[in-house]
């Protein structure tokens, strides 16, 4: 019968053969293809890992320049604000104490004239006052120097004059 | 008969008389030959014998320095190794249960691909596998081990498992566990063998009718067409050569195919 084996070696040696091979295969030969698929595996994994890492590292860079551009530009605008407000702080300070100055400048005017003012008066009463007595001892033929009453005449007289005069000249001051 | 499993026979001057046409008897039988009076080593059990040396010489040289950085033969070596691991095993039984049977499908696929390309294969000339005890003998061992492989996984549920097909009607349980049994633990393995065997022994003897007879044809006398049909039939026979080379391979990677499926089958959770 052709399905019978002509010797029952031969399946022996099938099973067996194989057997062998398997066993050599499993033992040395696979163990070595696993291993280097292993290391080609991690490898490539470290690689990409690696590649990760730095794409990791580089875009941290870059955000972190941003944010510090970001910051800088801010900083910037802050600074400019600042030399704007102290800009206009320090004008508008100048022109206080210009204003200040200017009307101390004037007040100091104004006092000195008045002073002058004064003394001017002062002085012309009795200048006028001398010179009328002068005049009128002169006109009178007697002297009026030292006497008290004519003193006082002279000076009603200034006062008078000065209620109708100084009105208009005081106003312009 | 001895080591030359291809006998012309003597064709006598005479046309007509002395053609013996290829038999089981004369071409796939064979008698020692290497050890007087033992009659069980002949030519295919020293070819079984050198191609297992052979594969173990190509696999161990190949593997020696198997490295991350694969050099030449390295490559080739992976390639081989990858085709049965990547494309049986892994495809096949998948998930990681695949890495326990890539060296006992490897080891058989290069067995059985040696022993068939044995039968195109200059000083042997003759396909291992076309003696059905070798085939016998794979389809024993593939047999055992899914079915150990079944066991192991399952225990006893495995039994169940094999022959219970999921979502049965009840009713239907004792038409389909007969039917399951036979399928999956009788049909596998003969079918096994037997594909391979017959593969094997029909297309060695196909080259051999074209070879034997055109070879007769040709050196017949007596009439021209003999010379042209002679011819005609060599010419052929080199075709069915490169047909066999072809089926070889295919039937090797057929029976690994197989047993993965059947390991695969054995070990899943659902029938």
């Amino acid at each position: 019968m052709a399905l019978v084996p002509h010797n029952f070696s031969e399946v022996v040696m099938g099973i067996l053969l194989v057997c062998i091979i398997w066993f050599v295969i499993a033992k040395f030969v696979a163990p070595k293809f696993e291993a280097a698929y292993q290391e080609r595996r991690s490898a490539i994994e470290g690689g990409m890992e690696r590649a990760e890492l730095a794409q990791q590292k580089a875009e941290a860079a870059l955000e972190r320049y941003e944010a510090q551009l970001a910051d800088a530009r801010a900083e910037a605008a802050t600074i400019r604000e600042d030399a704007k407000n102290q800009g206009a702080q320090i004008l508008s300070e100048m022109r206080e104490q210009a204003n200040a100055e200017s009307a101390r400048l004037v007040a100091n005017a104004k006092t000195q004239i008045d002073a002058e003012r004064t003394k001017v008066l002062g002085q012309l009463r009795t200048e006028v006052g001398g010179m009328a007595t002068t005049l009128a001892g002169r006109i009178v033929g007697e002297s009026l120097d030292d006497d008290e009453r004519a003193r006082r005449t002279v000076d009603r007289f200034i006062a008078d004059l000065e209620t109708t005069a100084t009105p208009e000249p005081s106003g312009r001051s | 008969m001895g080591v030359g499993g291809l006998s012309i026979p003597v064709i006598p001057m005479e046309a007509g008389g002395g053609y013996e046409p290829p038999s089981l008897e004369k071409d796939f039988t064979f008698h020692g030959g290497f050890i007087d009076g033992v009659d069980w080593v002949n030519k295919p059990f020293v070819q079984a014998l050198i191609a297992a040396v052979i594969i173990l010489i190509f696999w161990l040289l190949i593997s020696r320095k198997a490295s991350a950085v694969p050099s030449k033969s390295q490559f080739l070596g992976e390639m081989a190794y990858d085709f049965v691991r990547n494309g049986i095993a892994r495809d096949m039984i998948g998930g990681t249960d695949f890495r326990r049977y890539t060296p006992y499908l490897v080891a058989l696929f290069s067995f059985l691909v040696v022993n068939n390309l044995f039968g195109m294969f200059p000083l042997f000339m003759y396909p291992t596998m076309a003696n059905i005890g070798y085939a016998w003998g794979l389809a024993l061992l593939a047999w055992v081990i899914y079915n150990v492989a079944g066991f192991q996984k399952h225990g006893m549920a495995y039994l169940k498992l094999q022959t219970v097909p999921s979502g049965t009607p009840w009713w239907l349980l004792p038409l389909m566990v007969p039917i399951e049994f036979l399928s999956n633990f009788i049909v596998r393995p003969v079918t096994l063998a037997l594909r391979l065997f017959g593969n094997m022994l029909a297309g060695h003897a196909m080259v051999l009718v074209f070879v034997v007879g055109g070879t007769f044809l040709l050196t017949s006398v007596g009439n021209i067409g003999y010379q042209v049909a002679g011819g005609v039939s060599l010419l052929v026979s080199f075709a069915i050569f490169a047909f066999e080379m072809l089926v070889a391979v295919l039937q090797a990677y057929i029976f690994t195919v197989l047993a993965a499926v059947y390991i695969s089958s054995a070990i899943s959770e659902e029938h």
